[in-house]
């Protein structure tokens, strides 16, 4: 199933319309950072604490597709290995090819599909690069940003912005030196933070405070305080029923991609099948007229003349 | 994207060899091939390579034996494999591979054996005609 999801089959289409109405019950927790933090292991060591507590965990780990070759090499499972045989845990790798965002379309799809499936847990874990921590805020309900003492990662995460979508700070490794230099600018960054866009809220009340913690999640230290703190997130969101809220915003946010995927799809097959397309590429290929004059062209002389064919037929 | 699907291959090192310097240049040899590739690491078990299998919809197992236990190993594996619905998965075993088992573990269903000296070449043009 997740596999024809990647595949972007017409059936896939038709499964996750019956599964979506089951979907939704799941905790999704997104974790991102930059590579060599060390997110699969803390994720390896958060399974043990949910199963722990019995839950069903799932686990989509991201990594990125070559651009040159469109492979991929997907090594976030080697760290949670041990958890393979454990029927409750689901660990599925998945490769971005070469989504813009980092994390493709797929990914939500999967998410539905576990969710479906009664899992309790859904970890997302994408490496931190670019955009792609805007994309996790799309899809989780609550996220954790990984970073590692010494690196400077405080200034470089706002840089990129992140701080905005966190919440929960995670400094991992935390034996190695300045791991408390790094819990304080990360503090000090969140008090200047403007509140998150995505959760933003005029009741104040209804916001979550984000918190910073220290973990080493190679043999396990602050690794039960990081599993509670993400319960608690989902408890307060819960209890003050901003998760209502949050879902919605989800699902709006889902909307829009899928909007956009079926729309560009379904646009780009038509205008490829006009002859204004057709004409328009003898004319480059001619040399008669430049490129960016036959796509104006193209595009404003779209006039939807007749009925376009169902989706599902023509892909 | 849409006109061939991405070829997912596991790559599994099963049992007690330590040596998994092969398996991590194949694997990424299939990559430079366009192929998806699950890296699972070494000391796996049978169950967890079958669990893997399962949970990551892959093509391919791609075992890498040197300890000599190739022919007990993929007996095993290949049974539990149809035990567990997984008859659509080809298994292939690579390493250290002596020439007169090639035809016991074809017999047995592995679909290709790579031993050691096999080109890339070969490797990914053998993977991408079972699939």
């Amino acid at each position: 199933m997740i596999r024809l999801i990647e595949e972007n089959d017409p059936s896939a289409f038709e499964m996750l319309k019956l599964l979506y109405p089951y979907a939704g019950q799941a905790f999704i927790i997104g974790i991102t950072g930059s590579p060599g933090v060390g997110k699969s292991t803390l994720i390896d060591a958060l399974i043990t604490q949910f199963r722990k507590l019995d839950m069903k965990v799932a686990v989509i780990a991201v990594d990125p597709t070559s651009p040159f070759s469109g492979g991929a090499i997907l090594g976030d499972r080697l760290r949670m290995q041990r958890h393979a045989t454990d029927e409750k845990v689901f660990i599925r790798s998945m490769a971005s090819r070469g989504q813009k965002g980092g994390l493709s379309r797929a990914t939500k799809d999967t998410a539905v599909v576990l969710s479906a499936m009664g899992y309790d847990i859904i970890i997302i874990e994408t490496v931190g690069a670019g955009q792609a921590e805007f994309d996790i805020s799309f899809l989780a309900h609550s996220i954790g940003i990984v970073s590692i003492p010494g690196t400077g990662d405080g200034i470089q995460a706002v840089k990129a912005g992140i701080l905005e979508i966190g919440d929960i700070f995670i400094v991992n490794k935390s034996d190695r030196p300045d791991a408390e230099t790094s819990v304080l600018e990360l503090k000090m960054m969140l008090n200047m933070r403007r509140p998150n866009t995505l959760a933003q809220n005029s009741d104040l009340s209804l916001n979550w405070t984000p918190r910073v913690l220290k973990t080493i999640a190679q043999n396990g230290t602050g690794v039960k305080e990081l599993a509670d703190t993400f319960l608690s997130h989902f408890d307060f969101m819960k209890q003050n029923g901003s998760i209502v809220q949050k879902k919605i915003e989800l699902e709006r946010l889902y909307f829009n991609s899928l909007i956009k995927d079926l729309a560009l799809e379904k646009t780009l097959l038509f205008i490829k099948k006009s002859n204004d397309f057709k004409d328009a590429l003898n004319k480059i290929e001619s040399g008669s007229m430049d490129p960016i004059t036959c796509a104006e062209h193209v595009v404003n002389n779209l006039e939807v003349t007749r009925k376009p064919e169902p989706l599902n037929s023509s892909r | 994207m849409e006109t061939k699907k991405t070829i997912r291959v596991l790559i599994a090192k099963p049992g007690l060899d330590g040596h998994d310097k092969g398996a991590k240049i194949v694997a990424l040899a299939l990559r430079d091939a366009g192929m998806e590739v699950i890296y699972s690491g070494l000391h796996q078990t049978l169950e967890q390579i079958i669990q893997t299998a399962t949970q990551e919809t892959v093509d391919v197992i791609g075992l890498s034996i040197m300890s000599g236990a190739h022919l007990p190993i993929s007996k095993k594996l290949i049974a539990m494999m149809k035990d567990k619905g997984l008859d659509d998965v080809y298994l292939t075993v690579g390493g250290v591979i002596p020439y007169q088992d090639i035809p016991k573990l074809k017999e047995m269903g592995v679909s290709e054996v790579f031993p050691g000296g096999t080109s890339f070449e070969k490797i990914t043009k053998g993977i991408n005609s079972l699939c």
